[in-house]
């Protein structure tokens, strides 16, 4: 059963669940953090429209920062306000930064331990017909190696909104990860965000898998929780949407309740958010581990829905791995 | 105080000193440039930056962004000379522990305004620290110095862009062009000339002087202030290793070898 205190929508399985981008949310969200912080400042890398910060750049274009297609550039210069006091969002898509800019993040970013947000539009497989070039599948991965570094992946439009909010007052170098598509709003405004703390969305009395999800894969997971539910498997499902700092607690209290587990991103699996979880149990509690995403190869071309199915990350095959998991467990 | 030229010129002369003790205490370490900056790290930090070595963090000081980090030595030397922290303190120069880590780091010592060593990310730093001390009207000036082969990179250029489009007039770079790099001279690297005539199509103020002439040092800021509209970059004419007679304009120098003497 869902989790009350997680206040989800009541549309969560409906056909006229809303439907809006998480990149709208950080947009929207960013005027507002725009509004109270006048320290905030916004740069781009020649992105403003499909990165959503045009919303801020018309309000404060004193604070709007075009820098060309230029995303070395866009990281160092942030770093360098920062280290006026500054609160720079840095926007471009992931593939180019972090996918360009790791040097520059590490050193001037992470290192120098100064509060740049890097924001990494359309990571995962929503450039879609773009290919594979455009589809950053390893940003997670690379920023959560990093020192100090805080790396947040919004799971729908309102959580993006908190998150931009509580990033802004966070005074870390922070990476957000955002979807190009639209998705499901699952959560309310009233739905708890805390960075650092992953969230429980569903609940059951003898659930036999913990399902580990983040991003807009998280639909994906309470779609498949409910089959499951249908056909009499019961499980725990988690919003984990941070990956760095990880919510090693909850994740160790789900393992030790259910003894298998299975992760769910639209990223590489290797390195990714279910390697986290992986290096987290295995240190604390292992337990048999399935992961969905991005079998080690790179994407390509075609409509966002058409790579999940190419690459086995839809509700059904969740629903396979959470059965596969719980023969390993069993057997 | 104000100093004289020729006062200037004895401090750097024990920088000089400091840097190869450093050199050979740590067997480690790049003389070629350190040397080469030294008489430029000392006008920055004796004559012209407004600076408190009591108050690193004081908010309107100068800030000095060292983007070719490599140097780090002379700007030790430098930053223990003008009482930043005892000078007993260089002799553990990229040692275990050492707050003089072998390429800077920032919170670890005080007065090193950015982390640096991985080339061609401190003009933009230096860029972005211009436009917010702007955003604030604030009237500190902003400094970073540069290698000549740093030009090779990618991430240098697109802030010589973005400097220029911002009119970063409170941005002076430093070029110490001493014409060498690890593999040999810039010019059969990668050639960088006409150096001053790309700075200028670039929409910068250029000056070009001796990098090892106090009085030209000290001339050539005062031309960078005098200007309203642009950034301004000094190409100081340098000599890689200079005050070390078996070291000068040697590329085989850049990095630290047997027998510094």
């Amino acid at each position: 059963m869902l989790n009350k205190e997680a206040k989800l929508s009541k549309k969560i399985f409906s056909r006229d669940i809303v439907l809006r981008a998480i990149r709208d949310g950080f947009g929207e969200a960013l005027v507002e953090v725009g509004e109270k912080n006048e320290k905030v400042v916004v740069l781009t890398a020649d992105l403003k429209e499909s990165t959503r910060v045009n919303l801020f750049a018309e309000k404060f274009p004193e604070r709007y920062i075009q820098v060309g297609v230029a995303e070395q550039a866009l990281v160092t210069i942030a770093s360098g306000m920062a280290a006026c006091g500054k609160i720079p969002f840095t926007t471009s898509y992931a593939v180019f930064s972090p996918g360009r800019t790791l040097d520059q993040i590490r050193t001037t970013v992470a290192l120098n331990n100064v509060p740049v947000k890097i924001v990494g539009a359309h990571a995962g497989l929503g450039a879609g017909p773009y290919g594979s070039t455009h589809q950053a599948l390893e940003d997670m991965a690379i920023m959560r190696t990093l020192p100090n570094m805080v790396v947040v992946v919004p799971c729908d439009f309102e959580e993006a909104k908190k998150a931009t909010k509580e990033i802004a007052k966070n005074k870390k170098p922070t990476y957000l990860r955002l979807a190009r598509q639209a998705s499901g709003v699952i959560t309310k405004v009233k739905s708890p965000f805390k960075i650092g703390r992953a969230e429980v969305l569903r609940q059951s009395k003898n659930p036999q898998s913990v399902i580990i999800a983040c991003g807009i894969m998280v639909s994906e997971a309470l779609a498949a929780a409910k089959e499951l539910e249908n056909r009499g498997i019961e499980t725990i499902v988690i919003n984990n949407h941070t990956i760095k700092p990880m919510d090693e607690r909850t994740i160790i209290r789900a393992a030790k309740t259910t003894g298998a587990a299975v992760t769910v991103e639209e990223h590489q699996i290797d390195g990714g958010m279910g390697s986290a979880v992986a290096e987290i149990l295995s240190r604390n509690f292992p337990v048999p581990i399935e992961f969905i995403g991005v079998p080690n190869c790179f994407g390509e071309s075609g409509k966002p829905e058409e790579l999940f199915k190419k690459f086995n990350m839809t509700s059904k095959d969740i629903i396979e791995a959470v059965k596969r998991v719980i023969l390993r467990k069993n057997s | 105080m104000r100093k004289t030229p020729e006062e200037l010129e004895k401090i750097a002369a024990t920088i000089r000193q400091d840097i190869l003790n450093m050199l050979a205490a740590a067997k480690s370490g790049h003389p070629a440039g350190s040397l080469s900056m030294a008489d430029i790290f000392t006008a920055l930090y004796f004559e012209v930056m407004n600076h408190d070595p009591k108050k690193p963090d004081w908010k309107d000081r100068d800030r000095l962004v060292v983007s070719n980090g490599h140097t780090c030595p002379a700007l030790y030397a430098v930053l223990a000379r003008a009482g930043y922290f005892p000078v007993s303190k260089l002799k553990t120069y990229s040692k275990l522990n050492s707050p003089l880590q072998g390429h800077p780091e920032r919170f670890r010592l005080p007065g090193i305004e950015t982390t640096s060593g991985p080339l061609g990310c401190g003009l933009a730093q230096a860029a972005g620290i211009a436009l917010a001390s702007r955003m604030d009207n604030a009237h500190f000036r902003v400094y970073c110095t540069v290698s000549d082969a740093e030009h090779d990179e990618g991430n240098h250029w697109e802030a010589v862009l973005f400097a220029a489009k911002y009119k970063l007039s409170n941005l002076t770079v430093f070029v110490d062009r001493n014409n060498i790099q690890i593999e040999g001279p810039t010019e059969t690297t990668l050639p960088l000339e006409p150096l001053r005539a790309k700075y200028e199509a670039f929409n910068w103020k250029v000056v070009e002087i001796d990098g090892h002439n106090m009085a030209e040092i000290i001339a050539a800021v005062a031309k960078a202030r005098a200007e309203d509209s642009r950034p301004t970059a000094i190409i100081a004419h340098t000599v890689a290793g200079k005050g070390v007679a078996y070291m000068e304009g040697k590329s085989e120098w850049h990095t630290y070898r047997k027998n510094v003497k």
